[in-house]
C-alpha cells in the first residue's frame, strides 16, 4: 500500500497543481525523493541544498513531528500519511 | 485550569450584565464565576486586521473586561473584504479608533486600551506585562517571533493564528509546560519566500474562521473550560474544509522556552533577514510614470514588459505592454532585443526591480523600472486602470 504525502496549496503549484500525492518509500526522505522525482521543482521547497530539512517546513508522519523521531530517516509504514506544514504569517 | 485571580477577588456583575450574559450564565462550564473571570480578564490583541476583527468583536461580546489593541495601521478599502470590525465609513481612520468604536457599540462594558503603534522590541515587554494573555493576529514573521519571545519571557499564554490564501494554523503557545512558536519554527523562512496576504491574497472568510478559533481558545483559557489547544497545531484547509491537528512538542533545545538562553528581546527585523533588504529597488534605474507617459506620447521605440501574473493582468494593464510573468522570466529574456530600450513594471515596483536585475545580468544596458508600478501609474497618469 502506498504512502500519502499531503502538501499545502501554497506548494501545490510546484507539484503539478496537486496537494495529495501517492508515493512509495521506506523512509520519509525516500517518500519525498519519490514525489520530487516526478515534480523536480518541488525538491528545493521541501529540503535544503544540503538535503536537510528547513527550520520553517515541518513534516508530520501520522501527526507526529519527524524532528522528534529520526528526521528524514524515520521509517514509514504502508498506508502512512505525511503532512507538510510550512510557516505562514498572514493575519 | 483558568487564568487570572482567585474567585474571591473577581468583580461582580450588575443586573444589566446578568441579563446580557444570560446565555453564558446558564452553561455550567461558564456560569457566574466564568463570566466574572471574563470581566476580570485583560486580553492583549496584537493586530486589528483580518484575524483581529472577529477576535475583537467576539471577545467584546463575550464580556472580556479589558481589551488592549496594538495596531498602527489605517483602514484601507482593500481591508473591508475581511476586516469586519471596520466599516466603509472608517476608510482612512486609524484602525485602533475604528475598532474601539465598534467594540463599544458591541459592548459598552468593555474597556479598550488602544496602542497606536507597532509592537517593537523596545515597547513589547512593557505593553504585554499588563495582560493575562495575548492573541497574536499579526501579519508578519518578525512580529510573531517578537510576540512569542515577549510571552515566553513574561509567562503569558499566546493564542496563535496565521493564514494564507485558503489555509490556516492555530495553537496556544507559551503555557507553563507547553511549546512555544520557536519550538515549532526555530527560524523564519528567508524574506520573499512566503508571500504576505497583500502579495498572495487571502480568502476573505478565512480570517473569520481562524480568528474565531483563537477567540474560542482565549475564552476557554479565561473561564477554564475544556481542553485548550496546547501541544496541538490545528491545520485548517478551507478548500477541502478539513480540520486536523498534529502534535506539537516542547523542544528541550529551544532557546526561548527550553534552555532559556534567550534572556531578552532581540532585533527581529535582523532575525528575519530583513535588514538591508528594505529596499530591493536600490541602485535600479527607474522611470517615473510621468516620464513613461511622456515617452509614449513621443512614440519612442521601447518595449514595455509587465512581469505580473496572468490573473493580475486580467484586472488591468498599461496599454501597449506585453505580459511576461517574473516566475518564468528566464524564457522571456531570450525573446527580448538588448539593443532596444526596455521598461519593466509590476504592481508596486518590487518584482519588476528583480526583472531589471535579470535583464542587466543578461547584458541589457538600457532598462528601467517603473517607479511605484501600475498602482502609481493609476494614481498619477491613468485612473481608469483599477487599483487592487
Ligand atoms: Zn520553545
Amino acid at each position: 500500500m502506498p504512502v500519502t504525502l499531503r502538501l499545502p496549496t501554497v506548494l501545490a503549484k510546484s507539484a503539478g497543481g496537486q496537494t495529495v500525492h501517492e508515493a512509495t518509500g521506506g523512509t520519509v526522505g525516500a517518500v519525498i525523493d519519490d514525489v520530487t522525482s516526478r515534480h523536480p521543482e518541488l525538491a528545493s521547497r521541501l529540503r535544503g541544498p544540503d538535503g536537510k530539512p528547513y527550520p520553517y517546513v515541518i513534516f508530520y508522519l501520522d501527526d507526529e513531528d519527524i524532528r522528534f523521531q529520526q528526521g528524514f530517516a524515520t521509517p514509514v509504514a504502508d498506508g502512512a500519511e505525511i503532512v507538510v506544514v510550512p510557516a505562514i504569517a498572514g493575519g | 485550569m483558568s487564568i487570572g485571580r482567585p474567585a474571591s477577588e473577581l468583580p461582580s456583575l450588575d443586573q444589566e450584565e446578568i441579563l446580557r450574559y444570560s446565555r453564558h450564565l446558564i452553561i455550567p462550564d461558564v456560569g457566574v464565576e466564568g463570566q466574572r473571570r471574563l470581566k476580570a480578564a485583560r486580553v492583549l490583541m496584537v493586530g486589528a486586521g483580518g484575524l483581529g476583527s472577529p477576535i475583537g468583536l467576539y471577545l467584546a461580546a463575550a464580556g472580556v473586561g479589558t481589551l488592549g489593541l496594538v495596531e498602527f495601521d489605517v483602514v484601507d478599502v482593500t481591508n473591508l473584504q475581511r476586516q469586519v470590525i471596520h466599516g466603509t465609513k472608517d476608510v482612512g481612520r486609524k484602525k485602533v479608533e475604528s475598532a474601539r468604536d465598534r467594540i463599544h457599540d458591541v459592548n459598552p462594558h468593555v474597556k479598550v486600551v488602544p496602542y497606536d503603534t507597532q509592537l517593537t522590541s523596545a515597547n513589547a515587554l512593557d505593553i504585554v506585562k499588563d495582560y493575562d494573555l495575548v492573541v497574536d493576529g499579526t501579519d508578519n514573521f518578525a512580529t510573531r517571533y517578537l510576540v512569542n519571545d515577549a510571552c515566553v519571557l513574561l509567562g503569558k499564554p499566546n493564542v496563535y493564528g496565521s493564514i494564507f490564501r485558503f489555509e490556516g494554523q492555530s495553537t496556544v503557545f507559551c503555557t507553563t509546560d507547553g511549546p512555544c512558536y520557536r519550538c515549532l519554527y526555530p527560524e523564519p523562512p528567508p524574506p520573499g519566500l512566503v508571500p504576505s496576504c497583500a502579495e498572495g491574497g487571502v480568502l476573505g472568510v478565512l480570517p473569520g474562521l481562524l480568528g474565531l478559533v483563537q477567540a474560542t481558545e482565549a475564552v476557554k483559557l479565561i473561564v477554564g473550560a475544556g481542553e485548550p489547544l496546547v501541544g496541538r497545531l490545528l491545520l485548517v484547509d478551507a478548500l477541502r474544509m478539513s480540520f486536523r491537528t498534529v502534535k506539537l512538542r516542547k523542544n528541550p533545545a529551544c532557546p526561548a522556552c527550553g534552555t532559556h538562553e534567550l534572556k531578552g528581546l532581540v532585533d527581529y527585523v535582523q532575525f528575519c533577514g530583513l535588514r538591508g533588504q528594505e529596499d530591493v529597488t536600490d541602485g535600479i534605474p527607474t522611470i517615473t510614470p510621468a516620464e513613461l507617459d511622456e515617452r509614449r506620447r513621443r512614440k519612442d521605440a521601447f518595449d514595455l514588459i509587465d512581469v505580473r501574473e496572468p490573473h493580475e493582468w486580467e484586472i488591468g494593464r498599461i496599454e501597449g505592454a506585453r505580459l511576461a510573468p517574473l516566475s518564468s522570466f528566464a524564457e522571456t529574456l531570450r525573446t527580448l532585443d538588448s539593443a532596444r530600450d526596455v521598461v519593466v513594471y509590476c504592481k508596486s515596483g518590487v518584482r519588476s526591480a528583480k526583472a531589471v536585475r535579470q535583464l542587466q545580468a543578461a547584458g541589457f544596458k538600457r532598462v528601467w523600472n517603473l517607479a511605484g508600478g501600475i498602482l502609481r501609474w493609476s494614481e498619477e497618469i491613468d485612473p481608469t486602470v483599477p487599483r487592487y
